[in-house]
């Protein structure tokens, strides 16, 4: 059973990625996470304010499922069959975030090593440094993704996978977007 | 049944994101700063099957389970709608590490602040409902 807790090669996450999008597409679905984002919205009552959130929102219970499926896939790859291994990322990343001060996966001890405590640790909520990443960060991708009217699953996958030249528009903003915060603007974020 | 079914699809996927570390923010950095191939690999695998699969879908009119056309609607033609979203969300993706299905998935790992995050994307969500009007599209 080790396969099970061992990190899994890109190849086969890739494929299972593509099998979730078959399956989802055979019952008549879309493979489109961030959509769920825009329906808890219309759950909370925005529907009352703007017409974007006035839609029928129980024709996406479906994605709603999908998306607690996640949660429970997650705690189950973490907490039943859990990976000995920290995340194992390179030397050089490694070294880049150590010149920030932001502990390398090997070392974040007891919390998880797939994120840096310097940014997710639960006390992070109450820094200013934690606020403007976590609050800022969220705040950049609901907005973002709505605007582009997908996010990874919707454009990168799917819509790379049906040859859409929107999806391939927006994927090219995911990687501008995401270049510009990583080598611009992070180190300054990751200094307060 | 039909909510285990995506109930099941949903644990796989987690599953598979957690395994692959997709969702990890040091993957992301890693990715970013080509620094691995990682995250190409996954990405680049997902969209070589998924364009092959897609292709063969329509080739031989395969239909859903109810007997109807797949669910692949064109995208509405427009350039700054994806180029300035795209971007805000890319943003966003390198800050937090993660984008709308590793937020969920990293719940599961009692990762708590993760909460902040997704509460602040539904308010980014609300607050494009509001303005998309005055937007360009």
């Amino acid at each position: 059973m080790s396969w099970l807790s061992g990190s899994w090669h890109w190849s086969v996450s890739g494929a299972m990625i593509a099998a979730t999008m078959f399956l989802l597409l055979y019952a008549g679905r879309t493979f489109g996470f961030s959509s769920n984002l825009r329906t808890m919205c219309s759950i909370a009552g925005a529907g009352k304010r703007h017409a974007f959130f006035d839609f029928d929102w129980k024709a996406q219970r479906w994605n709603l499922v999908f998306a607690a499926g996640a949660i429970i896939g997650g705690y189950l790859a973490f907490f039943v069959f859990p990976n000995p291994e920290p995340v194992e990322i390179s030397a050089s990343t490694i070294n880049w975030l150590a010149g920030m001060g932001i502990t390398a996966p090997a070392d974040t001890g007891s919390s998880s090593s797939y994120v840096p405590p310097e940014l997710y640790a639960t006390d992070q909520i109450f820094t200013l440094r934690g606020l403007v990443a976590l609050v800022g960060g969220g705040f950049l991708i609901g907005f973002g993704t709505r605007w582009a009217g997908g996010c990874t699953s919707g454009h990168a996958i799917t819509g790379l996978s049906n040859l859409q030249l929107p999806s391939l528009i927006a994927v090219i903003g995911f990687f501008a977007g995401g270049l510009l915060m990583t080598w611009l603007f992070l180190p300054f974020i990751l200094a307060i | 049944m039909r909510i285990l079914y995506y109930l099941f699809l949903g644990i796989v996927f987690g599953f598979v994101m957690t395994k692959s570390e997709a969702i990890s923010w040091y993957r992301i950095q890693e990715m970013f700063r080509f620094e691995s191939f990682h995250m190409y690999g996954i990405i680049g695998t997902a969209v070589v099957l998924g364009v092959i699969g897609i292709a063969l879908m329509k080739r031989f009119d395969v239909k859903t389970y109810k007997g109807s056309e797949l669910n692949l609607k064109n995208k509405d033609w427009s350039v700054p709608r994806y180029l300035f979203g795209g971007t805000i969300f890319g943003l966003g993706w390198a800050l937090t590490g993660a984008c709308p299905g590793p937020l969920f998935t990293l719940l599961g790992q009692g990762i708590w602040a993760i909460g902040v995050v997704i509460l602040s994307a539904m308010l980014g969500t609300y607050v494009y409902g509001a303005v998309r009007s005055k937007l360009p599209h």
